[in-house]
């Protein structure tokens, strides 16, 4: 009940017109963020760090969640329109939702994106009111040797987007694992795969070969088929919003997703692209649609992530409101802004700064209910823009691909390796090799390398730590049951039924 | 219809607005120069921080009318140098913040360019660092933890920021003193401060090292027990020893300053290490340092030069030690 009182009491704070109009600046200028690749939360929060000298505390971090959320919501637009992830957290959208926009249900990818944020994200912030601390206790129970064994899990599930062919498929992957691996090894020192050449030695941004594979490959690849093909404009089909079964599809993706984002969000080195990746793998295969997914587009796909995304959003802020731990870039910005008002976010922070905390908190809630409503009437907007003739569509995608990647770090060799990359991807798309997979190897390789040597060299070695944990012993019987399950499954009803014999397909 | 055009654009005017406000600020008086800070660093780290302190104490101390800042991130450093040395060459009034860090990234990475070609202004703050354990562990002090190191330092596994960082160069020089090889050190590096703490509250390494400020709350707090400051005195209202103190002969600052570009005149250089000394000496200055947990170590002009010196060669030797070099 006491923290019911202190949420109370937190509405109290957030609902001063002040507050409330802070948060709907916050609000729309993250979802324009949002929209933009290249600009992400924690770069324009950076930038507007200076304001933190001028207004009150309540007011700047009701201002930075409002940024926060709102860029979890608009990031999606763009994946769906034009397979232009703004957010690393929306690439996983941009799979299906571009589909479902292609086939002309891009309201529908749009709506159920914005509702699975709504519901996901009220979710997830009640989340952090009543169960933060219980979460943050479970969270730092993972430690190196629990990650790596979450990274095998998770590369077992995700096998599920690597396509119809599995060569193909882990080839993407490995390509990703390369790329991953660009820039100085965190663990030596030392350089790798930068051929001297500085501006690679932090790497590659995830942004920019998503932008790269998927927009300005797409944009080639449609380029090179002007010829043969038609130009056509794909009609808006059924309702602008949901129809019935497509609210009857998305409600349980919603809620799952939330499920699987607020904890990973929670751990501390969880971020918001595993559990999309989760969701998405899970999603496809509960769906009973299996035929839409990678064809005309299944909404499953789109609701799950997109609710996976926000929740973790929100999941993030548990090691930052009940330990001061900044888990994320956008995190450790706002914790910055915490310092200079001279305010230091440690384990005390939710007592000594209770009016700050429970204020920001419910103006998470507030900022949730302020972006549906805004996104929801743009949805009629958003789509008008597939109406636009491809030559002229396709020309708008590369000019925004190039402007969003050169915000990133001005920097022209960011550009050179988004053309390099969509000229990959160009290639990719005509010989048939899926893309997604690519990005996935991007992220969880390196991650999943990073936690096994940090493993190895707290343990001096022993790879026995895997199966002396508890956690990370239950993740990898769950990775190991999720690899052979199938199989033994398959075996024991072919067993049962005495079919025909079954003839080994190329899958 | 006409309702929903009339709903987004009152949304957009509202936003155009806000970003407006935060970004209008009045001209002050116009005899106070502008001044340019290029902050080889994206936003929002402790180079881009300590640029923008400077920026605000320098305006609310009228000794400037405006300034404008760049961020060229990137290699700790090494990525914004070479063009703060080829296009700002000669440029007055106009200032880059560096720190150790970039000293260490500049020899890690095998740089092309380096701090002897720019123009040392003064060193401004410094950050000495702490090294912790968790609670429950059986390391009461500094001694335990050395003599545990002596023992076998394959089984004290240490969490700290990036290989080759002031984190892992002071526990190098921790090593280094107790007549540890620095080979066989189980450093166990983080890429951000949070990372590294959670590892240590969730008691999977031994002990850790970072700035006194990433630690301070969670000391306060009693989860985490505090060893040793590598600070070069005891620090008010800091209830633990310094390493020379703990009988480790290591003292480190991770320390920020700015430097001018190259082929600045004289007389510019001059100007800028007047303004820069005003600044460091406010009470505005003082109370934002207090505020971030940074310590004033102010030194300008030729002391900072050969401290800079000195620092590189001492860096380059550690890093040589630590396989890094």
């Amino acid at each position: 009940m006491d923290t019911l009182s202190h949420l109370a009491h937190g509405f109290a704070v957030a609902f001063t017109p002040t507050n409330l109009l802070w948060c709907l600046v916050g609000t729309t200028l993250g979802t324009a963020i949002g929209v933009l690749p290249g600009l992400g939360p924690a770069l324009t929060i950076a930038l507007l760090l200076p304001i933190t000298y001028q207004v009150a505390p309540e007011a700047s971090f009701i201002l930075f969640a409002g940024i926060y959320y709102g860029a979890m919501y608009g990031g999606s637009t763009t994946s769906i329109l034009l397979n232009t992830p703004g957010e690393s957290a929306t690439i996983v959208t941009a799979l299906e939702g571009n589909r479902m926009a292609r086939s002309g249900r891009g309201g529908a990818a749009l709506a159920t994106s914005a509702i699975g944020s709504f519901v996901a994200g009220t979710l997830g912030t009640m989340g952090v009111a009543f169960l933060a601390p219980t979460v943050v206790k479970y969270a730092l129970k993972f430690g190196p040797a629990e990650y790596f064994s979450l990274m095998v899990l998770a590369f077992i599930t995700v096998s599920a987007v690597l396509g119809s062919s599995s060569v193909r498929g882990l080839t993407s992957l490995f390509v990703g694992f390369v790329i991953g691996m660009i820039g100085v090894d965190l663990q030596t020192g030392q350089p790798r795969f930068t051929f001297g050449t500085a501006e690679l030695l932090d790497g590659v941004d995830v942004i920019i070969v998503a932008v790269g594979l998927f927009a300005v490959g797409e944009t080639l690849y449609m380029a090179s088929r002007r010829y043969a093909g038609k130009d056509e404009i794909v009609p808006l089909k059924g309702s602008l919003y949901m129809t019935a079964a497509e609210w009857a599809r998305s409600w349980k993706p919603w809620l799952r997703g939330a499920a699987i984002g607020f904890p990973i969000g929670a751990m501390p080195a969880g971020g918001a692209e595993i559990p999309t990746f989760l969701s998405y793998a899970i999603e496809k295969k509960l769906s009973k649609h299996k035929e839409e997914f990678g064809t005309v587009g299944a909404i499953e796909g789109v609701a799950g992530p997109e609710a996976a995304n926000n929740a973790s959003a929100a999941g993030v802020l548990v090691p930052m409101l009940t330990l001061g731990l900044p888990t994320s870039a956008t995190a450790a910005i706002m914790l910055s802004a915490f310092q200079s008002y001279g305010i230091n976010p440690g384990p005390l922070l939710l007592t000594a700064q209770a009016n700050l905390v429970w204020g920001l908190i419910a103006s998470l809630f507030i900022a949730n209910v302020i972006l549906v409503v805004l996104n929801l009437p743009l949805i009629g907007l958003w789509v008008r823009l597939l109406k636009i003739p491809a030559p002229q569509l396709y020309a708008g995608i590369l000019v925004f691909a190039t402007v969003g990647t050169y915000g990133i770090s001005q920097s022209p060799i960011d550009l050179a390796i988004l053309y390099l990359l969509g000229a990959a991807g160009f290639l990719m798309r005509r010989f048939d090799f899926p893309t997604a997979p690519v990005i996935i190897g991007m992220i969880l390789g390196p991650l999943a390398e990073t936690q096994f040597r940090r493993a190895m060299t707290i343990e001096n070695g022993d790879w026995t730590v895997f199966f002396r944990h508890p956690l990370s012993l239950t993740l990898l019987t769950l990775a190991f049951v999720g690899l052979v399950g199938p199989h033994i499954w398959a075996w024991i009803e072919h067993k049962r039924t005495r079919g025909p014999e079954h003839v080994p397909g190329d899958a | 219809m006409l309702n929903r055009r009339k709903f987004l654009t009152s949304t957009a005017a509202v936003g155009a607005a806000g970003f407006a406000a935060l970004h209008f600020t009045p001209a002050l008086a116009q005899d106070a120069p502008q001044i340019q800070i290029f902050v080889p660093a994206a936003p929002g780290g402790g180079w881009d921080q300590t640029a923008r302190t400077i920026d605000q104490v320098l305006r609310s101390e009228k000794l400037i009318s405006g300034s404008q800042i760049t961020n060229v991130g990137g290699a700790g450093g090494t990525v914004g140098l070479p063009q703060f040395v080829n296009q700002w060459k000669g440029k007055g009034n106009s200032m880059m913040v560096a720190g150790m860090v970039m000293v260490g990234a500049i020899i890690a990475n095998k740089a092309a360019n380096n701090l002897t070609e720019v123009t040392p202004i003064a060193r401004l703050t410094g950050e000495f660092e702490a090294l912790v354990v968790p609670a429950e562990s059986p390391f009461k002090t500094a001694a335990d933890f050395v003599a545990a190191l002596k023992a076998d330092p394959t089984k004290v596994p240490v969490a700290g920021g990036s290989a080759g960082g002031s984190d892992h160069i002071l526990f190098g020089l921790i090593a280094k003193t107790a007549g540890v090889p620095a080979a066989n050190l189980s450093y166990v590096p983080f890429a951000g401060g949070g990372e590294a703490l959670s590892a240590l509250l969730g008691n999977q390494v031994a002990a850790g090292i970072s700035g006194y400020g990433e630690f301070s709350e969670q000391v306060k707090a009693g989860a985490l027990r505090l060893l040793a400051i590598s600070a070069d005195k005891r620090q008010d209202g800091i209830d633990a020893p310094t390493l020379k103190e703990a009988g480790i002969d290591v003292e480190l600052f991770n320390w920020r300053g700015v430097f001018a570009p190259p082929g600045v005149s004289d007389d510019d250089k001059a100007a800028m290490i007047k303004l820069v000394e005003t600044m460091a000496k406010s009470d505005a200055w003082a109370t934002e340092c207090k505020n971030r947990n940074w310590t004033s170590i102010l030194l300008a002009g030729d002391d900072y030069a050969k401290f800079v010196t000195e620092d590189t060669a001492r860096i380059g030797a550690i890093l040589k030690d630590l396989g890094l070099a």
